[in-house]
């Protein structure tokens, strides 16, 4: 681990100049993912802003939704009351998320900000254009079966790790930013990039730029949801597959969906053309398949995650079935 | 006060909490890093990052630099070890080849082979500085595939040097005589290295107390044979070299070799004139220790309609390092499970640019059953037979292998008890033929057996002045709870209540005990124990002098305070008398105990277990959930019930880890591990852990040891992954070769 200056920031506005000030800055929150990224030499950030201070931590009604601020934790987003009544499909991505340990320190704002678990993106001795731009992707030829099936490029076909994200993007959340230039919106959409020809950039925050809380706004999706999450052992491992699926039902018609995937891609992966295929459609196994069937239009698998062409349809079905008979 | 004995009067047997329970749950148990020396400095290795080749150049200045850097060490400036110019090192248990000579010279053998340590005031700066160390490499070409290289697997020099050594090709009847059978089968099996990731991470403080003297703190499973491999590396008499392995935090066989990080630190030690504590990253856990090898295994079988096994022909490759011959007992289990008549096994090991693997629990048995069982359970199949039934068709009650009886065999109580715990009757003979929802239900069976081996060993029993006997013994506890069971043994040998009864062990002073391996620790050690508390009551007895002369030993005890009868009245004499007696001073014996006689050579001796899995597997996801595990075990007389059952069921959720998550990947173009940390290689967590029913026949085998006890630690895991794997193809009428069996294959199948 590199040595490296730790401040404590007790204002927003001196951390996110102090931010801006240092290229070699990070600001760190519950430091669940960076303190590892230090300890295996992936990321050496000289001097550390520490924004625990900072009052970020409420969650609350505001408007037509709710506003999480960015230091609430994990497990405190995943027991509260209202996210449990308005968005319960974001507390079932949370609790899918980790461990109940990590949940205790991970942050709201800095799970979206995960970085990639691509083993070669980890390990220094290999090369990963992601960490070391230049270096080649390690996956493309290598060992790819946690890999990308939608939106990769030649220079990365990592996936976005985090649960939470799928569930976010699934219920058009906006992020609200605080950084330099003043304050701006983002819809969650628009924070996660693909790799294209600059997989080192992650999201289309700014240098300085700060996650202060993340909007979620009232809908219909309070009942017929569910986060399906498959993975290697039943608990405390990254997705091959995950699913947000959200159904708004009149009866047994769908009025609404709501379809991302984790898993899949650089960013959580929302299948917008799949939840057309079922609005009007009755809540049936074969709505589901046509789904799946075009989720996965334009999915293209590499030499060791072929599965996920299997997997990932499957997983859609699954996740809808579910979803249409929660209680 | 009255001393409270066991009603019965007998400690073997109880549920006896562990004696160092509280200590371990209270944090006031030590391990190897956490010993306090003064002026104790830190070390941290680089590891390479070719897979084959020489260093042409090593850069430390940036590290010399750095803060609080005291040394770095690399082959260019490391002081020569004196054992390392021989040729090889018997007292190593791959008895081929040498155990890398670190920083010896430019070679690099395997990808992050140690090339270098730095050693600093703090763990922080010490590893920084290691991330400064940069080296050059002219690599060479380099062999990581174990399936483009398979053809080149070869019989062990030992094999081929010692006609008698059972690595050698087998044949019983007829070779290959499955062949004539009516019903055949042929299948290959497959599994990815398992790693060894205990609790505890490897550790050592080394210091050298003088120039001529060594102590390392160290975590291993045999402190005597450490003492003497050091000894013999540094050109030291074996009792200026002390060991202390008080506490091990889970070892699994891993301890059983010296690693090259032990060495290192001992140079280190050397060459700063402190102590350096060196504890080993859990990413450098994947390449730094052993592990359980990559193996490919074939299976032929041929059978009667009517459920007679023909034969059965097995063959195996096992992956080892281009240094060291690593070998094991993959084959072992088919020359003598089944009455078939005509058997062939081959066993091959094939050198790659890795590093030495180590036995794993269950060691090559575990390999083996995989396929053994996998193939019984299909061929019960092919012939439409319930794999029990078919089992038991097969049964033999005399060794087929050595054509002499079993010690004692109750193989078939273990089945009965666990296809009632399970529920066996609710199997289907249709594969998915059950289902819950989206979850197709099924049940398998696996057969285990390992050795049940002892050794000889030594034990000190002590009386002391405050009225309670300290026992000792250099050998260690890995976690099964050896104190406890020696306690218990010394208790109803002395009749003196446990809690009067101290055990020591993991200490090279102590008296020589071999490795904690190989499931024979209760056996050797707990003999040792049995005999060195009946010599003290000996002695006791000949302190006690005319009025105790004519006394059965079996008559007396230690109770109250005193040496008296067992039954009331006759004579007593208090400890104090006795200490008198002798003068003063502590009565202590220390003797040796080892098997006796020709029993070994009349009789076969094992243990034997046998696993019973419930799965479910997801029809969508290709997930499996093994939802009840029975595991039931004929291993002689069980000391203690508690630590025994925890011993089993741990065993058996090993064995979920063989069969579902556990396998390390390496991507050949390097060389190198792309599963490198728990994140990527999965061991099963709390939630993967079904209740495991654990039961014990219980039956001593006197033939084995005078406690009658036969050995647990492996055979709790023997058996578990064929189990699971029959399991899920019970459930769906798919089958499993290769493990792990994670979602993907299953929904590719």
């Amino acid at each position: 681990m590199n040595p490296f200056q730790y401040v404590r920031a007790t204002k927003a506005r001196a951390a996110i100049d102090a931010r801006a000030a240092d290229a070699n800055a990070q600001f760190i929150a519950g430091g669940t993912n960076l303190l590892d990224l230090m300890k295996r030499g992936v990321m050496t950030p000289q001097r550390l802003i520490d924004i625990n201070r900072l009052p970020f931590d409420r969650i609350e009604r505001q408007g037509t939704g709710l506003r999480i601020g960015a230091l609430a934790l994990n497990s405190t987003t995943a027991e509260d009351r209202q996210v449990l009544e308005r968005a319960p499909l974001l507390a079932q991505a949370l609790n899918a998320g980790a461990s109940a340990q990590l949940r205790n320190m991970a942050t709201v704002g800095g799970n979206m900000l995960q970085r990639t678990r691509c083993p070669y993106f980890y390990d220094t001795a290999l090369p990963c254009n992601k960490r070391e731009p230049g270096s080649g992707c390690g996956a493309l030829e290598g060992i790819n079966r946690m890999h990308a099936l939608f939106g990769f490029s030649d220079k990365c076909i990592a996936v976005h790790p985090s649960d939470m994200s799928v569930a976010l993007a699934a219920l058009d959340a906006t992020v609200l930013v605080s950084g330099p230039k003043g304050e701006r919106r983002l819809a969650f959409g628009d924070l996660h990039r693909l790799p294209g020809d600059t997989p080192e950039r992650d999201t289309n925050l700014e240098p300085g730029e700060l996650i202060t809380a993340v909007e979620v706004p009232d809908s219909a999706f309070t009942r017929h949801v569910h986060y399906l999450k498959v993975r290697e052992r039943a608990s405390y491992a990254f997705a091959l597959v995950s699913v947000a699926a959200a159904l708004s039902l009149d009866g047994t018609t769908i009025k609404d969906a709501r379809l991302a995937l984790g898993g899949v891609a650089h960013k959580p992966w929302r299948l917008l053309d799949a939840e057309k295929s079922l609005i009007g459609k009755p809540a049936t196994e074969a709505a589901f398949q046509e789904a799946a069937r075009v989720a996965m239009q334009g999915a293209k698998a590499f030499k060791h995650n072929q599965y996920k062409l299997k997997l990932a349809p499957n997983a859609i079905v699954q996740a809808l079935k579910n979803a249409a008979s929660a209680a | 006060m009255k001393d409270q004995l066991l009603q019965d009067g007998k400690a073997v047997g109880d549920r006896m909490s562990r004696v160092d329970g509280r200590l371990k749950v209270t944090g006031g148990a030590k391990y190897s890093a956490e010993y306090e020396l003064p002026g104790l400095v830190h070390g941290a290795l680089v590891g390479s990052t070719v897979a084959k080749g020489r260093i042409t150049s090593i850069d430390t200045k940036a590290a010399e630099r750095a803060p609080g850097v005291l040394a770095v060490i690399t082959h260019l400036n490391s002081p020569k070890v004196p054992g390392f110019a021989a040729k090889s090192n018997p007292d190593e248990p791959p008895a081929i080849g040498q155990p890398l000579r670190v920083f010896y010279d430019e070679r690099i053998y395997f990808n992050d082979q140690p090339i270098a340590i730095v050693v600093a005031d703090t763990l922080e700066r010490a590893r920084h500085a290691a991330g400064l160390v940069k080296a050059q490499y002219a690599a060479e070409a380099h062999q990581t595939n174990f399936e483009a290289n398979k053809s080149k697997g070869f019989l062990p020099t030992q094999a081929r040097r010692n006609p008698k050594s059972a690595q050698n090709d087998y044949t019983r009847g007829q070779a290959d005589g499955y062949q004539s059978a009516p019903v055949k089968l042929e299948a290959e099996y497959w599994h990815e290295s398992e790693m060894h990731h205990p609790m505890e991470l490897q550790s050592i403080i080394a210091h050298w107390e003088a120039a001529d003297r060594l102590t390392v703190y160290d975590k291993v499973q045999a402190v005597k044979g450490t003492q003497r491999a050091f000894a013999k590396d540094w050109g030291l008499p074996e009792q200026n070299v002390k060991v202390i392995a008080t506490f091990v935090g889970g070892a699994f066989g891993n301890g059983l070799h010296n690693w090259p990080h032990e060495t290192a630190a001992i140079i280190a030690a050397k060459v700063t004139g402190k102590p350096v504590k060196l504890m080993l990253t859990r990413e450098q856990m994947f390449t730094m220790v052993g592990y359980r090898p990559k193996t490919w295994q074939r299976i032929a079988m041929g059978a009667t309609k009517d459920g007679k096994l023909v034969g059965i022909s097995h063959d195996s490759v096992g992956q080892t390092s281009t240094y060291e011959e690593f070998t094991e007992s993959t084959v072992q289990q088919t020359r003598m499970m089944y009455a078939a008549p005509n058997v062939t096994t081959r066993y091959r090991i094939l050198g790659l640019d890795v590093s030495t693997p180590i036995w794993m629990r269950g060691p090559g048995e575990a390999t083996g059953a995989f396929a053994l069982e996998s193939a019984i359970d299909e061929m019960a199949h092919l012939i439409g037979m319930d794999p029990l039934e078919f089992r038991l068709r097969n049964h033999t009650d005399t060794d087929p292998e050595k054509n002499r009886p079993w010690s004692t065999k109750y193989l078939k109580e273990c089945f009965q008890a666990g296809a009632e715990r399970i529920g066996w009757n609710k199997r289907q003979m249709k594969p998915g033929s059950l289902r819950e929802g989206d979850w197709l239900i099924g049940y398998g069976m696996g057969v285990g057996t390992f050795g049940a081996n002892r050794g000889a060993a030594k034990a000190r029993a002590a009386l002391l002045a405050d009225g309670t006997v300290l026992l000792q013994s250099a050998t260690t506890d890995i976690g099964p709870g050896t104190g406890t069971a020696m306690v218990q043994i010394a208790s109803d040998a002395l009749g003196l209540p446990t809690d009067k009864i101290r055990f020591e062990l993991g200490n090279s002073l102590f008296p020589q005990a071999p490795s904690q391996g190989g499931s024979s620790t209760v056996n050797t050690v707990g003999s040792a124990v049995n005999d060195a508390c009946l010599a003290l009551k000996k002695k006791l007895q000949e302190l006690g002098g005319a009025s105790f002369a004519n006394v059965q030993p079996e008559q007396l005890t230690l109770a109250d305070g005193q040496l008296g009868l067992k039954a009331n009245g006759g004579p007593r004499l208090s400890f104090a008398d006795l200490r008198k007696a002798n003068n003063g001073q502590d009565v202590e014996v220390t003797v040796e105990s080892k098997p006796s006689g020709d029993a070994r050579q009349n009789y076969s001796m094992y243990s034997f277990s046998v696993h019973f899995a419930e799965v479910r597997v997801h029809t969508m996801t290709g997930e499996v959930r093994v939802t009840k595990m029975v595991s039931c075990a004929d291993a002689g007389t069980i000391v203690n019930q508690k630590t025994a059952g925890s011993q089993m069921s741990g065993g058996a959720i090993g064995g979920i880890g063989m069969a579902l998550t556990e396998g390390a990947v390496i991507d050949d173009r390097y060389g190198r591990y792309v599963t490198r940390d728990l994140a990527s290689y999965h061991v099963p967590v709390h939630a993967d852990a079904p209740p495991v029913e654990v039961f014990f026949v219980n039956k001593p085998d006197l033939l084995v040891d005078p406690l009658g006890t036969k050995g647990i630690g492996e055979i709790a895991i023997i058996g578990v992954a064929p189990a699971i794997t029959n399991a899920i193809f019970n459930a769906t009428g798919k089958r499993l070769r290769e493990l792990p069996v994670t979602p993907d294959k299953v929904l590719l199948a």
